[in-house]
């Protein structure tokens, strides 16, 4: 997208008249006001803004913003996005997506969309379960998960959204809380971002999968399971009291102790959202063994595809104009007059 | 017909007035007979002949040399009168190798001329093509006249003197061989030197070789080296078929896919509208993602996308976003576009779906043609899906078919399919060029205001089409999906009164499409009698030729042919009905009679062909003879 021009707006200006028909209770009800209260801190344009889903409930987001929205069919909002943005690069698009739409039915465009890096915002909304279609296990439903599909529990092991996108070649990978009150910053620095800003978003399904985030998305115990990743800030939780370091003999990271807030003598890194090296080890990280990492992991752009094919398109057309005539009288011809051929005209 | 070898003959199959000959070019896939054959056709068509082509070329890409699976051919029919089809009988075959004589030879015309590349035939090509014994000399060939020419040998002298290796001397073979056809029908060597000059320009050596080969060939035929050989008479006939009677104009030839191709373009620029291709590699449908990729100049933005389903869904979002959406594919890529069509449906967005039919189902036949997605394209999808469909008869008529589904698809906000098969696709004729200046625009308008009356993203205008409204336009913001919509409003909506009133908006508006077409005409014979031989797509040219004969011969024969496939034109039920019996050639296992049982309750009766070879013009005979007997 171009530099936009800032617009002023409310929080109502973002909302639609359509009654919201998620569960009451449901985790899409917080990232809906998250990001409808983000809107305005963007300076976004409602005109020039356009939400594109799959299938989900989480897929029902566009019909609550008071935006352009396309709600497409099953896995593809990927697919249909990179249209829109080759069509008008100008515009601001945000996909709204699901674990299921996104990571099986739909992976293989998250895939493309990230290795091509169009500048999209994409929210992955990971309830860890299939919401809309009452309640089966999804790509990232942890090994043992009891489902309808599933009644003596999943046996195969999920994926890690977050993993995944930077195999795939993402340029931004974030995590955020469905409730948290971080999100907001989080979707301000994926719209900041040029390219595709992955966001990986744990929301409470609370019908089908109530609360499985508990163990690190609770409050009470957030201060020691959640750590908060700040560009040029140590990666420090547990009121920094705790640290992640790398381990210079395993290569590996580890949780340190540190005392009386000296983080350096500890060891502790500086989290540099460029270093991709960190990146890959940052969602890696075990939750248990390790806090769950959450904020912006990586924020590196890079060109995007958009902005490729239409420099790509604009050279080649150099010196070319667009003469149909031209174009079809193009190559060997030979014109035929009353009488029979006239022969060639090379 | 009085062919070029071999006038004295009485095999003749074909009517009089006028004359044409049918020439086959077979050899081993790498000895480039498409090539050979492409610049036959030029030179043939820049001599003003009328002429129709059929290259058939194995599925693998670099099938073992010499085997009977890895034979490549080019037929080209080409006469002083129109020509429709590739012809049924070559009366001239040009073999490169025994693999190629033998899958080849059995369908030469009986006293047709046989021309073989004699040094190709040792022991071991004889036993790739199991052979047991030497056809050349063993007498099996006694009913062609056999001309053995060792063109290895030939070749190999002719390029000499520019030290190439065997292997690249014995690749000009091909221009040896097209040396002496051109000698043999006396067209200009001219046009094939500028174009080897061209397409060896950086291998200035290749060209020279390729050139000499070429013209070694040429002479070979023209001095006396034949005396005492080959023919009976000591000669290679040649002959010179005259230029055929052509409405006056500037012409070229083109294929399918190119004119498919320049049609879009010129349908995009008819609607004011950039165009968005997006396309996932298939044969036959390649060649125009290829085409499209290189006329950027024209606002043309291709896509190879990561599947089908994200070709057609990123073209439904550029048309969303105000492009002109496109998709192309065949026979498995058109299934998985299969949902994604009932979006664009449901959405009401214009888009064109192309659709280059192979034989199926599967895999099938994927160099081979054949009409069977019929079905597909007016009923496979999912729900009360309705969508036009029209289907190209021949190259030619491939540019104005693509112009026709762009009109449509924008005019009355619908997805469109555009049938046309392998053997458009690949073949080429002589296309008198259109004057761009005379075609008809039909520019698009946006919503760009909030109409007094609010706004409604799914009210309609008289065709039944809901406004186009690009998303970045001030004060529209609204939202669409696949999920049934209010009538109007475009909420979601999930009540009965309205999904029945929706469906049938949906159709109708479909059907209204017949309002925009023109009434269906006979395109040969008359108005009512006792059959019309009724057909869509490539069998045009045997079935016209076929109901010509007919009528020549006195019958009572109409040839009908139907390029509006969904919806018919209005007169079609009353057309059929003018006649006492209806039969339906086509290349699949009777998808248009069925449509044309179902929609008008006419007793259509089924020819069918499904051997991924185009009718012959002797099999529809055929069958006009048992219809009328
Ligand atoms: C082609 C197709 N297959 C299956 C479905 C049924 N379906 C709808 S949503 C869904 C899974 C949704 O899960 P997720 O993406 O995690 O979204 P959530 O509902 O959890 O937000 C499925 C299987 C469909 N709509 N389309
Ligand atoms: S099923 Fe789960 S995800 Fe879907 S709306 Fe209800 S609570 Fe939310
Ligand atoms: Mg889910």
């Amino acid at each position: 997208m171009t530099e936009m021009t800032k617009v002023e707006t409310t929080l109502k200006d973002w909302e639609t008249d359509q009654e919201v028909r998620w569960c009451p209770g449901c985790g899409d009800y917080a990232i809906l006001k998250a990001v409808q209260r983000t809107m305005p801190q963007l300076g976004a344009d409602p005109s020039n803004t356009a939400f594109i889903s799959g299938i989900g409930c989480s897929s029902r987001f566009p019909y609550y913003m008071e935006t352009y929205g396309f709600h497409t069919i099953h896995g593809r909002a990927p697919a249909v996005a990179t249209g829109v943005k080759l069509a008008n690069p100008d515009l601001d698009v945000w996909i709204i997506t699901g674990d299921g739409d996104a990571l099986s039915i739909g992976g293989n465009h998250t895939m493309h969309l990230l290795r091509r890096n169009l500048d999209v915002q994409f929210m992955l909304f990971n309830n860890e379960i299939y919401g809309l279609t009452k309640g089966q296990y999804s790509p990232t439903s942890r090994e043992g998960t009891h489902s309808p599909s599933t009644p003596y529990g999943s046996v195969d092991r999920p994926a890690s959204p977050c993993a995944f996108a930077l195999g795939a070649g993402a340029r931004f990978v974030a995590r955020g809380i469905d409730v948290h009150k971080g999100l907001p910053d989080v979707l301000k620095a994926a719209h900041a971002h040029k390219g595709t800003s992955f966001i990986e978003i744990f929301q409470n399904c609370i019908v089908y999968n109530k609360d499985v985030f508990d163990e690190f998305a609770a409050k009470k115990t957030a201060a020691d399971t959640q750590l908060h990743l700040l560009d040029g800030e140590p990666m420090l939780f547990a009121k920094g009291e705790k640290g992640i370091s790398l381990n210079h003999d395993t290569l590996q990271m580890e949780v340190v102790d540190v005392t009386d807030g000296d983080w350096e003598a500890a060891g502790v890194i500086v989290h540099d959202v460029k270093n991709r090296s960190v990146a890959h080890m940052l969602v890696e990280m075990q939750f248990g063994e390790f806090p769950m990492a959450l904020g912006v992991l990586y924020d590196d752009p890079r060109p995007t595809f958009e902005a490729a094919v239409v420099a790509q398109n604009e050279a080649s057309s150099v010196g070319k104009a667009p003469d149909l005539q031209a174009l079809l009288n193009k190559g060997q011809t030979w014109t035929v007059s009353e009488n029979g051929a006239d022969g060639p005209e090379l | 017909m009085a062919t070029a070898v071999n006038q004295d003959k009485p095999t003749n199959e074909h009517p009089s007035g006028g004359e044409n000959v049918v020439v086959r070019f077979a050899g081993d896939s790498g000895d480039g007979m498409q090539l050979t054959g492409g610049q036959f056709t030029l030179s043939t068509a820049l001599a003003g002949n009328d002429l129709a082509t059929f290259p058939d070329f194995p599925a693998e890409i670099r099938a073992p040399q010499g085997t009977l699976f890895g034979v490549s051919a080019f037929q080209i029919n080409f006469g002083s009168r129109a020509i429709e089809t590739a012809g049924d009988q070559p009366d001239v075959l040009i073999a490169m190798n025994p693999a190629a004589l033998k899958t080849n030879v059995q369908e030469v015309r009986p006293g047709g001329l046989v021309i073989a590349d004699e040094g190709e035939f040792g022991k071991r090509n004889l036993d790739k093509a199991h052979y047991d014994s030497n056809p050349l000399e063993d007498g099996s060939l006694a009913k062609w006249q056999l001309l053995k020419l060792d063109i290895s040998q030939l070749t190999l002298d002719a390029v000499k003197e520019f030290g190439l290796g065997n292997k690249e001397a014995l690749r000009c073979k091909n221009m040896w061989t097209l040396g002496l056809s051109l000698w043999m029908f006396e067209r200009e060597r001219d046009p094939v030197i500028d174009w080897l000059n061209t397409k060896f320009a950086k291998l200035p050596d290749v060209a020279k070789a390729n050139i000499a080969a070429l013209n070694a060939g040429h002479a070979y035929g023209e001095t006396a080296e034949l005396s005492g050989e080959g023919l009976g008479t000591g000669h290679l006939p040649t002959h010179r078929v005259a230029a055929a009677p052509a409405t006056p104009g500037v012409y070229r030839t083109v294929t399918g896919a190119e004119a498919i191709s320049q049609g879009l373009v010129a349908g995009a620029q008819l609607a004011g509208l950039p165009m968005f291709f997006g396309g996932y590699p298939i044969t036959p449908a390649s060649a125009i993602l290829h085409h499209l990729s290189r006329l950027k100049e024209f606002g043309v933005t291709t896509f190879q996308a990561e599947d089908e389903i994200a070709a057609i869904t990123a073209a439904i979002g550029a048309s969303y976003a105000g492009s002109l959406g496109i998709t192309s594919s065949s026979g498995p890529g058109i299934a998985l576009k299969g949902e994604a069509m009932g979006l664009a449906i449901m959405t009401e967005l214009p888009l064109v779906i192309v659709n280059s039919q192979r034989g199926g189902p599967s895999t099938g036949l994927p160099t081979k043609t054949e009409q069977s997605d019929l079905y597909q394209a007016v009923y496979g999808r999912n729900g009360d899906a309705p969508m036009p469909v029209i289907s190209a008869r021949s190259p030619g008529d491939a540019f104005e078919c693509a112009i026709e589904a762009v009109r449509i698809a924008v005019q009355y906000m619908t997805p469109v399919m555009l049938l046309t098969d392998g053997y458009i696709a690949n073949a080429a004729e002589p296309w008198k060029i259109p004057d761009v200046s005379s075609l008809e625009p039909f520019p698009v308008k946006f919503l760009e205001k909030k109409p007094e009356s609010g706004l409604l993203p799914y009210s309609r205008d008289e065709k039944l089409a809901r406004p186009w409204i690009k998303p970045g336009t001030p004060g529209l913001m609204h939202r669409i999906g696949g999920i049934e919509k209010a009538i109007d409003t475009g909420h979601i909506e999930y009540g009965p009164a309205n999904h029945q009133t929706m469906t049938e908006i949906r159709r109708d508006k479909v059907l209204g499409v017949a309002d925009s077409i023109a009434d269906q005409d006979v395109a040969l014979g008359k108005e009512g009698g006792k059959l019309a031989v009724v057909g869509w797509g490539s069998t045009f040219g045997p079935i016209h030729q076929a109901v010509r004969k007919a009528i020549d011969a006195g019958k009572d024969v109409a040839h009908i042919h139907i390029r509006n496939i969904w919806p018919m034109p209005k007169n079609m039920s009353d057309l059929l009905k003018s006649y006492d019996r209806v039969i339906v050639p086509e290349m699949n296992t009777g998808q248009l009679k069925t449509i044309l049982r179902d929609q008008f309750l006419v007793d259509a009766m089924p020819v069918n062909k499904v051997s991924g070879q185009p009718f012959t013009i002797t099999e529809i005979e055929a069958a006009i003879e048992e219809a009328l007997s």
